[in-house]
């Protein structure tokens, strides 16, 4: 398998909209602090629905403080935050000027529009089809967002969206890097959305008994590689990153924070939800990224790990590291950073790669909160307590994700 | 409940400011909702939608084609309150 590293994809900009702030800065200070964005939700649906979780990681910036209030209205709330995420990644890497057809959008998200879906359901049930908004559809298409993105920015050469449920912001990362590689963009804007704090969701993931009931304790509910662990928080936000070519960064003189050096896939084909007890899946994710990036298993000295604190997947994923790493897994420094943000279901990937991104640039790990009795069974050295400096010189990190359905998907990164 | 068409005009220039973020000052008899406002078919349909809630009346899909113009939408409404 060949790296096809002559035409390196580099980071250019970064933005986020999470649980944890309305910026990938203001997210990262938090990360550092050691918040969590969990919190008790307390709409009016809750109880309605006597829903069996009472909390969730909500955004912490609500749309309707930054976007203005026409956007607000014709974009279902999963390309709201795409949007803010978008602008904001745009502005840190300088506003590049570029010929509209060399530029790429590829944003994914796990569920798509469920908010506008039902709420138009709702209209058509009680007002009939005449009060049905016109934008309905393409509100609530999965691609809005990507399109939402591509309109704002202009980009002509490519408007993207990769779904596979929690793996999806990290897997249109890879399509974009494939887009610059391939020659058909020199900057693509790539990541993840989900705004699925809504009712059927949750119930749903309750339903399935994925999400922790630690309804009087939210902060403390996410609690990864914790024997106390009992499942996800779901949390909402979106992530996004400015990717260019390395030639074309540098020919401009723009801010590199690191390469992203690329991106392995594989499919469990094992069950629709549970993870792959043994992790071959994910292991060979993890491989094909590492050897794709012209890197060796022992380069890696970081991972941000999927980990989303249910009892069962946690364990896996780290029989898939120790299965693709042996020896050198106890060198790695491993954090999970959902133990604050929450679960972004198929924004997670994105705003983990960001998160890995600021922890190569800065050479720091955010710990991992909630930590208090690690789990025997995962016996990973995880950086809790406090955060972890990071070597200087050439370092290498990776990102999981996976999704039900059996995607996994693992960047590579490197310093610059 | 008829209204004036001064008062007409202000609750179509909200539902036109609520729907597409125009200034309602904009929003004057003898602009085109096409060529001067930049409505295309879909707002439009909103808009339409949302006029027959707020002023109590019935615009039927056959007439939207003919409403060019505010003054247009204005004075169907009128005769429609009537």
């Amino acid at each position: 398998m060949t790296s096809n590293r002559d035409r390196r994809v580099v980071v250019t900009g970064l933005g986020a909209t999470t649980p944890l702030g309305g910026t990938a800065t203001e997210t990262w200070e938090a990360l550092l602090a050691g918040r969590s964005g969990a919190r008790t939700m307390d709409f009016d649906w809750v109880a309605k629905y006597e829903l069996p979780v009472t909390f969730a990681a909500t955004i912490a910036t609500p749309p309707v403080e930054v976007l203005a209030k026409v956007e607000t209205r014709r974009l279902d709330p999963s390309s709201q935050y795409a949007l803010i995420a978008a602008r904001e990644a745009w502005a840190d890497a300088g506003a590049p000027e570029i010929d509209p057809e060399r530029l790429g959008a590829a944003i994914g998200s796990g569920i798509g529009g469920v908010w506008t879906l039902l709420d138009q359901w709702d209209v058509l049930k009680e007002k009939g089809p005449r009060r049905v908004y016109p934008l309905a559809v393409p509100m609530l298409m999965p691609n809005g967002p990507a399109a939402a993105v591509s309109l704002d920015l202009g980009a002509r050469a490519g408007a993207h969206t990769t779904v596979s449920a929690c793996a999806s912001g990290a897997e249109s990362m890879g399509y974009a890097i494939d887009m610059i590689r391939t020659g058909r963009a020199d900057i693509v804007v790539a990541g993840g959305t989900e705004a699925a704090v809504h009712p059927l969701p949750i119930a749903g993931f309750a339903a399935m008994q994925a999400l922790s009931t630690r309804n009087d304790d939210p902060t403390r509910a996410s609690r990864p590689y914790d024997t106390g662990r009992d499942g996800f928080v779901l949390g909402e936000g979106a992530a996004v990153i400015v990717l260019e070519s390395e030639e074309h960064a540098r020919a401009r003189g723009a801010r590199i924070y690191a390469e992203l050096a690329s991106v392995g896939m594989s499919a469990d084909a094992h069950h629709i939800t549970a993870p792959e007890p043994n992790g071959s899946g994910a292991s060979r994710a993890m491989l094909y990224a590492v050897e794709r990036a012209d890197l060796s298993p022992t380069d890696i000295i970081h991972i941000n790990a999927h980990a989303t604190s249910t009892p069962v997947g946690d364990v896996a994923e780290y029989n898939a590291i120790k299965r693709a790493f042996g020896d050198h897994t106890e060198n790695m420094s491993v954090t999970a950073t959902k133990s604050m943000t929450g679960h972004l279901l198929g924004a997670a990937g994105a705003l983990e790669a960001v998160i890995t991104i600021q922890s190569i640039y800065h050479r720091l790990v955010p710990a991992t909160i909630n930590l208090d009795d690690q789990d025997p069974e995962i016996p990973l050295n995880v950086v809790s307590g406090e955060h972890q400096k990071l070597p200087d010189g050439d370092i290498a990190a990776l990102n999981n994700s996976f999704g039900f359905g059996g995607h996994n998907v693992a960047l590579a990164i490197r310093s610059i | 409940m008829a209204q004036s068409e001064q008062e007409i005009l202000e609750g179509l220039a909200e539902i036109v400011n609520e729907e597409t973020g125009l200034d309602t000052a904009s929003v004057e008899m003898d602009k085109s909702f096409t060529e001067d406002l930049d409505i295309d078919s879909l707002s439009m349909m909103t808009i339409v939608v949302n006029a027959e809630e707020k002023f109590g009346v019935r615009i039927p899909d056959s007439e939207v084609k003919n409403l060019k113009t505010v003054r247009d939408a204005v004075t169907f409404i009128a005769g429609a309150q009537s």
